[in-house]
């Protein structure tokens, strides 16, 4: 291995002299390279690159990131509680239409009477189903027109807030539920 | 080989440099040896920390083959804090063929932006945390395009950053032909704008930039967007402002916030984004 490098520094030499360019054609004939690059145009380039973009995987995004920030975000819960009572308000509607035609009894006494006969833990629980999405629609839509006010945007405060209008909402939730 | 470099050089190594981060430090053929030697050296004298890596690995010469986690594991008495330091020493020690993008190792030129344990953030500035065993999970920016293992594909994002037009555009000459000045006050508004480096984290980690980033700007953008329209010397603020003003380009931010709370740098683009949407409205 000494003698290689000792061989190569003298190479180096001999090409580092300007009078001894031609001297080394020789030796430039003899050298073998492992590994070759072949020239290309720029629209072969553009080829390749459009063949190797078809390939490309899209790296994973929601499963892998950070589930407090995917799964306890206050806008994705925000949009779904707030969907989830349009709808609710858009099939009740509908049925209430429909009631006569199809023969359900959808009259505010059969419900009062319906509800009535339940126990109250499954009164109560079908009450926390409605009543937490409602505290927590209310109060986070406040909390985002803070946001458009540009109001607690610091990083902790928006840590901090977050779980406190997560705290806040099943609280006020099981209150109405429970205690209404 | 190892004789022909002077070993007066190797003493001198030896001795300057902490004996835990000896192969990081010591480039160059000669000196993996020494880095050997030193690194037994080092684990005779404190019990191996182990660490395990699981590193997402994605290879464009076989696309056929699905992306797959691949463990490493290191010593952490041998590598330096950074997530980056122990990348590098994968690369070098046990997987030379982990890809992925580095350059300044300092959080100046966001090359390793990259997903570490669910978050976004630049790995030469992520500690490694060494109080627990847990294994750390590296994956590339989320929904990007991969060219290999953790190096994404960026061409979207730097063309939504030209198509903001990101330079001074302004008609009237300063009034003393020299430059364009400003108050205290009016440079103070660029504060927290101008040390964006565009390393992709914040975008990358937003969902609304997910599902809608062929017409939705991000947040790395926007809050470039704001720093010119902030920017006192620029005469085209309308201009900008209109380019902004649809459904698209700015309005798909649903404030979820998870750019301010991912931006390596301590930024905050939600609320760069907050004060456009009021300059839009007011």
């Amino acid at each position: 291995m000494l003698a290689q490098r000792a061989g190569t520094t003298a190479l180096r030499r001999v090409a580092a002299a300007p009078s001894s360019v031609f001297k080394l054609a020789p030796f430039a004939a003899m050298q073998t390279r492992p590994i070759q690059t072949e020239r290309l145009t720029p629209a072969d380039e553009a080829a390749i690159l459009a063949k190797q973009r078809l390939n490309r995987p899209v790296s994973p995004h929601l499963e892998i990131y950070d589930p407090k920030q995917t799964w306890f975000g206050g806008s994705a819960w925000q949009r779904i509680t707030g969907a989830s009572f349009s709808g609710a308000l858009y099939a009740s509607a509908v049925a209430y239409l429909a009631a006569p035609l199809v023969g359900w009894h959808l009259e505010s006494a059969s419900l009062v009477a319906a509800a009535a006969a339940l126990p109250v833990a499954v009164k109560g629980a079908l009450k926390f189903l409605v009543a937490w999405p409602f505290v927590f629609h209310a109060i986070n839509g406040v909390r985002h027109l803070a946001f458009d006010l540009g109001i607690g945007f610091s990083r902790a405060t928006i840590i901090k807030t977050g779980w406190y209008f997560w705290g806040a909402s099943i609280v006020g939730g099981v209150y109405l539920a429970f205690f209404m | 080989m190892a004789a022909l470099r002077s070993s007066s050089a190797r003493v001198f190594a030896a001795a300057s440099r902490p004996a835990f981060r000896p192969v990081v430090a010591a480039r160059g053929m000669a000196n993996l040896a020494d880095g050997a030697t030193q690194s037994q050296q080092a684990s005779s004298e404190q019990s191996p920390k182990l660490k395990t890596f699981q590193i997402y690995r994605w290879n464009p010469d076989t696309p056929t083959e699905k992306p797959r986690m691949q463990s490493y594991t290191l010593d952490l008495n041998k590598t330096g804090p950074m997530v980056l330091d122990a990348l590098v020493r994968i690369k070098n020690e046990l997987d030379p063929t982990l890809t992925f993008r580095r350059s300044c190792r300092e959080g100046i030129c966001g090359s390793c932006a990259m997903n570490i344990n669910g978050t976004n953030t630049l790995a030469c500035l992520c500690r490694i945390p060494a109080d627990n065993s847990a294994e750390m999970k590296i994956y590339p920016l989320p929904h990007t395009y991969v060219v290999k293992d953790l190096v994404p594909d960026l061409t979207l994002f730097y063309k939504q950053y030209k198509s903001i037009k990101p330079y001074l555009q302004r008609d009237t000459p300063s009034p003393d032909g020299k430059e364009y000045r400003q108050s205290k006050a009016d440079r103070k508004k660029l504060d927290g704008l101008y040390e964006c480096i565009l390393c992709a984290c914040c975008s990358t980690s937003c969902p609304s930039y997910w599902w809608n980033s062929e017409e939705y700007l991000g947040p790395a953008i926007l809050l470039q967007s704001y720093r010119w329209l902030a920017d006192s010397r620029d005469e085209r603020t309308a201009e900008r402002k209109d380019a902004l003003n649809n459904s698209m380009s700015l309005y798909r931010c649903h404030t979820i916030l998870n750019c301010t709370r991912t931006c390596p740098k301590g930024l905050n683009p939600g609320l760069a984004i907050a004060n456009i949407k009021k300059e839009l409205a007011f």
